[in-house]
């Protein structure tokens, strides 16, 4: 994964991008997997490695294929990607060993999602169960920012043009 | 044309299965892995995979851009629907134990449409989206021909 994020980051054509970040959600999947994380796992592959691929040659496809070359030295921005990351990693280190059961998080609400969700739910899922029930306020929220995007897509690029021919190419003359 | 004929039979196979795979995970997704948002997205690619192989007109029959556009809606009106039947059925805003006889058939009926919901606004959505894309690409295409 660290060598597709490099080659990310380093290729200036734009197709091979796209093919690494396809291999990054896969392998990123696969490590969701490891995690039995089964249904985010199915989730990255399915619109990290799929619909996003497609959607991305799309764009590499109205846009063209390279990447130019930045016009400036990347060495600041670089410098507060480095300080950030080290901030971050510095704070995992305050956090609970990995799958504690101890940790506060597991004590919380989890303890009672899943000893409960099933009986009350009735839905062996409990992801589903906290999904579309205990967090049902969420998936509302986040549908809706689906929507919006697919709003925001058409608004940005999807206006219909006039049908007549003569029309049509004066309206693509001036975009 | 003629050179694309092994990927238009495969094609033919796969997206029938591709298609019903979206319904097991959609429904499935109580017992195992999947719900609304996968089986959405599962159901676009292969609406977006016959756009790819046979072309975008073909897929406009077969799924009018109309259509989806509608449906985007359509899934957020149901899913905030549901909400508020539960307020009709006494109960607060996606409160599911008001809408079946006893507790559980509610929530089992709760989840079922609020997936459908998912589903359905995130299918047309993802299909929009490429739609939108891959139609300013042909648009884009004719003034030189």
């Amino acid at each position: 994964m660290g060598a597709a994020a490099i080659g990310m980051a380093r290729q200036r054509n734009l197709f091979g991008v796209v093919l690494l970040s396809g291999i990054y959600s896969f392998l990123m999947a696969t490590v969701m997997v490891v995690l039995d994380a089964v249904d985010v796992a199915m989730t990255e592959a399915a619109v990290g490695a799929g619909i996003s691929t497609v959607l991305l040659f799309g764009a590499i496809h109205l846009t063209g294929g390279t990447e130019s070359k930045p016009i400036h030295r990347p060495w600041l921005p670089l410098l507060v990607v480095a300080a950030t990351g080290a901030m971050l990693v510095y704070g995992t280190l305050g956090l609970p060993a990995f799958s504690d059961p101890s940790a506060p998080i597991h004590q919380h609400v989890a303890p009672r999602y899943l000893t409960e969700g099933p009986v009350k739910t009735g839905v062996p899922n409990v992801v589903t169960a906290v999904l579309a029930s205990y967090r049902g306020f969420d998936t509302l929220g986040e549908t809706f920012v689906v929507f919006t995007a697919g709003i925001g897509v058409i608004a940005l690029l999807g206006r219909r043009r006039p049908r007549r021919p003569l029309d049509k190419s004066g309206e693509e003359g001036k975009e | 044309m003629r050179l694309d004929i092994i990927l238009r039979v495969l094609a033919k196979l796969l997206i029938p299965f591709a298609l019903v795979f979206g319904l097991y995970v959609q429904f499935h997704g109580d017992f195992g892995p999947g719900g609304g948002f996968q089986a959405g997205v599962i159901v676009a690619a292969a609406v977006i995979f016959y756009a790819l192989i046979y072309g975008l007109p073909a897929a406009r029959r077969v799924v009018p851009t109309d259509l989806v556009q509608a449906l985007m809606a359509v899934g957020v009106l149901l899913y905030a629907g549901v909400g508020v039947a539960s307020i009709l059925f006494g109960g607060n805003y996606l409160d599911y134990f008001v809408l079946g006889a006893d507790p559980v058939s509610g929530q089992h009926r709760g989840i079922f449409w609020v997936e459908a919901g998912v589903l359905i606004t995130v299918a047309s959505v993802m299909l929009k989206i490429f739609y939108v894309f891959a139609g300013r690409r042909r648009d884009a295409e004719e003034p030189e021909q």
